[in-house]
């Protein structure tokens, strides 16, 4: 078992997410993390899914996927050199004083941006792997987290090659 | 100018359809105003489960797009049991339903539901279109989707304001669909295909297993002629029965649950099995680390997602397997052989026949025998779910493809009585049996009127037990006979068959067998028969669920 993940390219129509994501839960795959958004070639929207599974179900999902008529090309990944991002946006309590400059130094460190400040808060904007989120998250806990928002990871293989419609 | 309804109307008959089935409603009828001046026929019949049934059987026996119709809401949901079992077995069809105008989608109005949701895990594709300026496309679109690659039902969701809307349109005539997600896979792979004949070629003790791939690509002859060039014998599943007639020489019958020994016996022992448009289905395969334990596996369909789904393969080949069965017969430069093979599975079949007590009690098997001597291949039959169709995949000759329509993958209660009706306007020239259970029979028997309306000439053949005969023999040999509903009170069938204006008669006696089916079939019209057979019949031989394929139990008899 490991986390795969699949760049998804789809038909941008009414009802294609749910038709992903229903396939999904109906053959029981787990869906770990699911980014979409419009993309290069008009009409056409890409998904980035992080699956955990193993290559058996892995090739399963990705024929099951194939067979949806809208989706137009499924690539995994996983084993490609690639880079992947992940954007969180997290309102931390920071009360005027210590805090408030402990926070903005643990911001500087992680290259998070601040994005709003209020009297008694502050909201960071992090982009970077699951992992430096997750370390971050870890560390600005002790302040209290009012509230985390992440994408979900998206991903693009490294150098010229590209996830295009050849199905 | 024209409507969303005429331009439906006109896309069906586009597509060659002639006749439809349907139910009419509030949100339909436009459509149903627009069919009024429409050569196209429409069935209609008693509830809207039968027009998604008959319109799969229409499309099992003819091999062409069946099309059903339905208005919104409860008119679409009762569509869902047939689209599920045409989904599962793989059945080209085209459902069409109504639904609430466009400004109301999403506001619970009167008789709205989620069609395209609902169906969304039960169709191969579906659309809810919301301009009428769609709709040409769409059309196109789902004949094409529905009736190509792995065949399978398309909804067609049609708001009120879509099939009034008018707009200007011509039929694109020579203009072929394209979908850039949408791409079958139709000719085998060249190499894998070479590799697969290798195999056969060096195999010792192969097997071919085919399914109902080999009828929905209309490659019997294909089958047959591969399986006589080298002398490899063939077991079907349910669904691939007739792919090769029942009485050739290398022919085993079906294998699974309750297939004839010498198939199990077979899978068991080769060294090679051939999976032909076959998915590897828990019925067939019992416990799947014993299925075919020493052979290597070469698998070919349409599909890519059943090719290694459920057992590891060794030789995959996606393609229709019409084309693929051609390109492996030219390959093929060698004499029959097999024979040690053939002769061992001759002796098998020798030893461990199918058989039933023949002791004056009236017995389903005989009846299904004597049907089978009297037809003689002849004939379209259906079946119901249940003993009544084992014992008609069992003791049934089938002798050429699409003359078996059965509810396989989901196996319908219901199905066979409207199916019939289907498979009637397919090919009006053959007579058409369902043979049915007394409760398989009770889940549409509203269809009475709609066969009595149409004089549709079906013949129901009810073995009657007065049983949920399967669930019972399930619990005589797992439960302890503890009967736990699934008694079922006497029925005068023939009396309700009156009601409805069509002919029948009870059968009490082996005797009066034949006679009954003699009568059925120079009726002119519809025929109920109601055998009243012995009620503890069993379906044997049987693979208890779970077990192993070769531990078949109720095989012989003492």
């Amino acid at each position: 078992m490991k986390s795969h993940t699949l760049s998804v390219l789809v038909e941008n129509k009414a009802g294609v997410l749910s038709r992903v994501t229903g396939l999904f839960s109906r053959r029981g795959f787990n869906i770990e993390s699911l980014a979409v958004g419009t993309c290069e070639e008009p009409g056409t929207s890409r998904i980035t899914i992080v699956c955990f599974a193993d290559d058996a179900k892995i090739e399963q999902v990705i024929k099951q996927l194939n067979k949806l008529i809208d989706v137009i090309k499924v690539s995994d990944i996983t084993d490609i050199e690639r880079v992947e991002r992940e954007l969180a946006l997290i309102k931390v309590n920071a009360e005027p004083g210590s805090s408030r400059a402990e926070i903005m130094q643990i911001a500087s460190i992680f290259r998070a941006q601040i994005i709003d400040v209020g009297t008694r808060s502050l909201v960071l904007m992090l982009t970077g792997d699951t992992e430096k989120i997750d370390a971050m998250e870890k560390l600005l806990r002790q302040y209290g987290v009012r509230e985390l928002v992440r994408t979900g990871r998206i991903a693009v293989i490294r150098g010229a090659k590209t996830v295009k419609s050849s199905k | 100018m024209k409507t969303g309804a005429k331009i439906l109307i006109e896309g069906l008959q586009h597509e060659g359809v002639e006749t439809i089935f349907g139910y009419p409603g509030g949100v339909v009828l436009p459509v149903y105003d627009e069919l009024y001046n429409s050569d196209l026929q429409h069935i209609l019949v008693r509830h809207e489960q039968a027009a998604a049934h008959a319109a799969d059987g229409y499309a099992r026996a003819s091999g062409r797009v069946g099309v059903c119709l339905a208005t919104s809401g409860p008119g679409a949901c009762n569509l869902v049991t047939g689209i599920a079992t045409a989904y599962m077995d793989s059945v080209p069809m085209v459902a069409i339903t109504g639904q609430v105008p466009t400004n109301l989608l999403g506001n619970d109005a009167f008789q709205e539901s989620d069609i395209t949701g609902i169906t969304l895990p039960i169709t191969k594709h579906n659309y809810l279109v919301k301009r009428t300026e769609d709709l040409g496309h769409v059309v196109r679109e789902a004949f094409y989707i529905a009736g190509t690659g792995r065949q399978g039902p398309v909804l067609i969701d049609l708001p009120k304001d879509v099939s009034t809307g008018e707009i200007e349109y011509e039929y694109p005539e020579n203009e072929p669909v394209t979908l850039r997600g949408y791409q079958p896979t139709v000719r085998g792979h060249a190499r894998q295909i070479e590799k697969a004949v290798d195999m056969l070629l060096e195999a010792e003790r192969p097997l071919i297993y085919a399914g109902g791939g080999v009828i929905a690509s209309n490659a019997s002859a294909e089958l047959v002629e591969l399986s006589e060039r080298l002398s490899v014998p063939v077991t079907c599943t349910l669904m691939g029965l007739g792919g090769i007639p029942c009485d050739h020489p290398l022919s085993l019958g079906m294998l699974g649950m309750h297939g004839t020994q010498y198939a199990n016996y077979a899978v068991t022992e080769s060294d090679l099995l051939i999976a032909i448009g076959a998915r590897f289905d828990d019925r067939v395969t019992g416990k799947l680390d014993t299925f075919a334990p020493h052979a290597r596996i070469i698998h070919i369909d349409i599909d890519p997602a059943e090719i290694g789904k459920n057992k590891k393969v060794d030789v995959p080949i996606v393609g229709d397997v019409k084309a693929v069965l051609q390109e492996m017969i030219t390959r093929i430069r060698k004499e029959p052989r097999y024979q040690r093979w053939n002769a061992r599975i001759q002796a098998w079949k020798e030893k461990y026949p199918l058989q039933y007590r023949s002791d004056g009690v009236l017995r389903p098997q005989y009846v299904v025998q004597k049907l089978s001597e009297l037809l003689d291949g002849e004939g379209t039959i259906v079946s119901e779910v249940g003993q009544n169709q084992m014992w008609t995949a069992q003791y049934f000759c089938f002798k050429k493809p699409r003359t078996w329509i059965t509810s396989g993958g989901l196996g319908t209660m219901g199905y066979g009585f409207p199916a019939s009706i289907g498979a009637y306007f397919a090919r009006p020239d053959q007579p058409v049996f369902d043979i049915a259970g007394d409760g398989s029979f009770q889940m549409t028997i509203q269809e009475l009127g709609t066969v009595a309306q149409y004089n549709i000439p079906v013949k129901i053949a009810i073995l009657n037990n007065r049983f949920l005969g399967m669930v019972r023999q399930w619990q005589e040999l797992f439960y302890d006979r503890r009967y736990s509903y699934t008694e079922l009170p006497p029925v005068d069938f023939v009396k309700i068959a009156n009601a409805y204006g069509v002919e029948g008669m009870r059968v009490e006696a082996v005797e009066d067998v034949v006679p009954a089916l003699k009568a059925a079939l120079d009726c002119n019209g519809p025929y109920v028969m109601d055998f009243r057979i012995e009620r503890e019949e069993n379906v044997f031989p049987m693979v208890p669920a779970g077990a192993a394929i070769n531990e078949m139990i109720g095989g012989h008899m003492q």
